[in-house]
């Protein structure tokens, strides 16, 4: 536990430094997006009528999807080049190694500040969702630590992989060809009922789909329709984080042996 | 035939660089040869977006006025957008995060100009390659654009042209700004300026809605100036507005291209 | 026109290196002759960068006049360059490209034909013993290894100038003298060497004349061994005393070598016979802890003149 806030505390003198450019992506960019989709085009969705979106509309339909949304992609990002900074080129997780830190130490403690991370993004944005008067339910403060659970579902796989690696050019096809598809077909901007009903199921491999219908039903107030649905929701993505931590600490680990 | 490389106040456009721009375009070649992949991956994203957003929520919107105020369906307003941000983005971080890691880490320039290669020759080879890339997501986008029905008028073909002329003016402005930045924190800067017009200049939806002293100012801007003379072409409502869109972008990147040659030499020229 | 500059192949006059306040080069006058190899000694921040940059046109001159093959490089850039061969001091290598690639893009650049840059790298690989290693990527070659590309890329074009930074800094001593022999072996072929070391042994082993740079200016000029032979003696006794007795040697050394100098751990005693010196020390009474009878050098030749040594 000791070893863990050591590395936290690292991290967090590093991100004094180097705030002012996560006021933008945590801040400004999921602002203007909602601004943009939820208002500007949300007038053109609203007058085509609401029915599909069962009679809310567009600006409450997407606020929570894509607080899930940016959610992925702030942890994606964080756990890509921090991840290989440490190990590769800044090498600080060797110097880490070197003191009394043991590898599940300096693994588990950066997961951690992911978390925090996510959890600063969230309420950040879950304030906005208030302001902009989207929020059906109080209970949408449960949208942070939820939202803690989507990212992380999406940063403890991608740092055990980034551990992995010495170059960052596979990282340019996981966020194409996975976050990107992701973040566009998981029920963001549209309901995944809109796509033909044979590529559906798929939405379900999506620890995105689950992070954005978790989100929803919390920020409008509907888990109680479906409460099986969101439950298991919720086990899915707890599950994926329990596995792909210990994945990471295991990388990280033979990375740090290696040398 | 050697060209000299004179005070740019003094010589006209025309002898700006020389023919040995092309080895820098050469070099790229070599160089994404053993990383295509990233090439190739580029042509996705906006075909994902059109998917998604065009023909996804497009279900939910139905029709919206394109050029000229007749209605047309959403996935024709929102493709040719998406091709010219497309162009944007792909310049734009060739211009910026690429050029300035060649230009601050790997000094991949300095031993350039120690052969007969010019600062002139070396801003025009990069934008040759920026403006070869957006190309051949350009083809690629048009193909699938005609093969999912959206292919109504013939000066669809025009649009190819025309997302280069929009690559051109965001690559050499976009180099012009990273040749003045120090450290990765002033991309955010660039960011900064891209993402709210990438969001708001009428690519996602009509302008309409914007009260008129607004509208006006975003028609200024240069992502709008692309997005529409692309999307004009695309269904086919052509007009002098169109022309006047090209020359602006024209414009745009020849002053960007003196700006950078002129901030290289004095980078690199020391 | 009988212009004596036209007979050296570069001719500086006056030249001068400005950065805002800051003078690098400072009104300096030299002349390189076709196939000498022609050396820069002096220590870190003498100029010798900025100089050679100049040369190169990859620096613009601020005053004075510097002429390439009669030519000016501010007007004539592309054509000096497309007949030089450059060095620098650090390694400019693309770490995107694998070594030969590196060679032959390079060649490129000149204008050679593919074909032509093909079968130049192929001679330059094995000229820099890297033929085993052509198809790998730059980063994790040896500094070594490194150098040498970087010499045999500066080749590709055949150049009859060669501008050489620096060239061996860094290397252990195999490296060195592997680069000293192909340079040696560039120059009997006709290539004029242009190079700035630090190193004194450099400087005397490969260089026919050699100036003296200290804080922008040229302080001396000739071959090593005129150099040698004007500012210092045959033969020079170092003798290193404890540190207390090192602190109070005033006046015990006058007499016993035409010159003396105190260093922080040293003193050096000039003279024709070195031996002699030392001998003579023993018999005033002098115990020194060590005692080392050698030849002068180049960086005797510094010392006296600037009262430094080559090395900071």
């Amino acid at each position: 536990m000791a070893g863990i806030s050591r590395v936290l505390e690292h991290r967090l003198v590093q991100y004094r430094r180097t705030f002012r450019s996560s006021v933008f992506t945590s801040f400004l960019s999921p602002l203007l997006f909602l601004t943009a989709m939820g208002l500007g085009l949300g007038g053109y969705v609203d007058r085509s009528g609401t029915a599909a979106l069962g009679g809310l509309t567009y600006l409450e339909f997407l606020a929570p999807g894509l607080l899930a949304a940016t959610v992925m992609q702030s942890a994606a990002f964080e756990a890509t080049f921090p991840i290989i900074g440490g190990l590769n080129w800044q090498r600080t997780f060797h110097a880490m190694y070197a003191t009394p830190l043991s590898p599940r130490d300096i693994a588990l403690g950066n997961l951690v500040w992911m978390a925090i991370r996510v959890a600063m993004i969230a309420t950040v944005f879950t304030a906005i969702i208030v302001l902009f008067g989207a929020a059906h339910s109080p209970l949408v403060i449960l949208g942070i630590p939820v939202a803690v659970l989507t990212g992380m579902s999406f940063a403890a796989p991608i740092s055990a992989f980034s551990a992995t690696q010495r170059t960052p050019n596979q990282f340019n096809v996981i966020f194409r060809f996975g976050i990107t598809p992701l973040f566009l077909f998981s029920g963001t901007f549209f309901p995944i009922e809109t796509l033909p009903s044979y590529l559906q199921p798929i939405a379900w491999l999506s620890p995105l789909w689950h992070g954005v219908d978790l989100t929803r039903g919390i920020v409008l107030g509907t888990l109680a329709d479906r409460p099986v649905q969101m439950l298991i929701h919720v086990i899915v993505l707890a599950v994926i984080v329990t596995v792909s931590s210990w994945a990471t600490i295991v990388t990280i680990e033979r990375r740090l042996v290696k040398g | 035939m050697t060209l000299p490389s004179l005070p740019l106040r003094v010589a006209p456009p025309l002898t700006f660089g020389s023919r040995r721009a092309l080895r820098l375009i050469e070099r790229n070649l070599y160089v994404y040869r053993h990383t295509w992949v990233v090439i190739v991956s580029g042509f996705f994203e906006p075909l994902f977006y059109l998917l998604s957003i065009g023909f996804g929520l497009g279900a939910l919107v139905g029709t919206v006025p394109g050029p000229g105020g007749a209605p047309i369906p959403y996935q024709l307003f929102i493709a040719p957008a998406l091709l010219a941000s497309s162009s944007m983005n792909g310049a734009i971080t060739e211009a910026t995060l690429n050029f300035f890691f060649k230009l601050k880490y790997q000094k991949t320039f300095e031993s350039i100009l120690s052969t007969p290669l010019s600062t002139a020759d070396i801003a025009l080879g990069e934008l040759g390659w920026a403006l070869i890339r957006g190309g051949l997501y350009t083809l690629g986008f048009l193909v699938v654009m005609v093969v999912l029905g959206l292919g109504v008028s013939p000066w669809l073909a025009l649009t190819l042209p025309g997302a280069l002329l929009i690559s051109l003016a965001f690559g050499a402005v976009g180099m012009a700004c990273t040749s003045f930045m120090r450290t990765w924190q002033d991309f955010d800067l660039i960011q900064l300026v891209i993402l709210p017009m990438f969001l708001f200049s009428g690519t996602f939806y009509p302008l309409d809605s914007y009260p008129e002293p607004i509208r006006l100012v975003v028609q200024l801007t240069p992502l709008y100036q692309g997005v529409d003379m692309l999307r004009s072409l695309a269904v086919g409502i052509v007009g002098p507005a169109t022309l006047f869109h090209a020359v602006y972008l024209a414009v745009m990147g020849l002053a960007g291209l003196v700006v950078v040659s002129r901030r290289l030499d004095k980078l690199l020229l020391r | 026109m009988t212009d004596p500059q036209t007979a050296s192949l570069i001719h500086a006059r006056g030249l001068t290196k400005r950065f805002g306040d800051f003078t690098a080069v400072d009104a300096v006058d030299f002349d390189v002759a076709p196939a000498e190899a022609f050396g820069f000694l002096g220590p870190n921040g003498a100029g010798k960068t900025s100089t050679m940059r100049m040369i190169g046109g990859v620096s613009p001159v601020t005053e004075g006049t510097l002429t390439v093959r009669g030519l000016d490089p501010r007007t004539h850039g592309p054509e000096i360059r497309a007949r030089l061969g450059v060095v620098p001091q650090q390694d400019t290598l693309d770490t995107e490209l694998t070594v030969r690639e590196n060679l032959v893009l390079y060649g490129r650049y000149f204008g050679l034909s593919r074909a032509e840059c093909n079968k130049r790298a192929d001679e330059l690989l094995d000229f820099a013993q890297l033929t085993e290693r052509q198809n790998d990527e730059v980063e994790p070659l040896s500094g070594g290894m490194k150098r040498r590309l970087t010499i045999a890329r500066s080749l590709i074009n055949q150049p009859d100038l060669l501008l050489l930074d620096e060239p061996t800094t860094g290397l252990d001593p195999q490296a060195r003298h592997l680069l000293w022999d192909r340079l040696y072996r560039l120059k009997q072929r006709g290539v004029t060497l242009v190079l700035t070391t630090h190193y004194m042994d450099e400087a005397e082993q490969l260089c026919d004349r050699l100036v003296v740079m200290d804080k922008a200016k040229i302080v001396a000029e000739g071959s090593p061994r005129q150099l040698i032979d004007r500012y210092s003696t045959r033969e020079v006794a170092e003798l290193r005393f404890a540190p207390d007795v090192h602190e109070h040697l005033d006046g015990q050394l006058d007499g016993l070598a035409d010159r003396v100098e105190r260093l922080a751990d040293r003193v050096l005693l000039y003279a024709d016979d070195g031996e002699a010196v030392a001998v003579a020390a023993h018999e005033r009474g002098l115990k020194p802890e060590a005692v080392l009878v050698r030849r002068s050098t180049l960086e005797d030749v510094f010392l006296r003149l600037t009262g430094r040594s080559l090395i900071e």
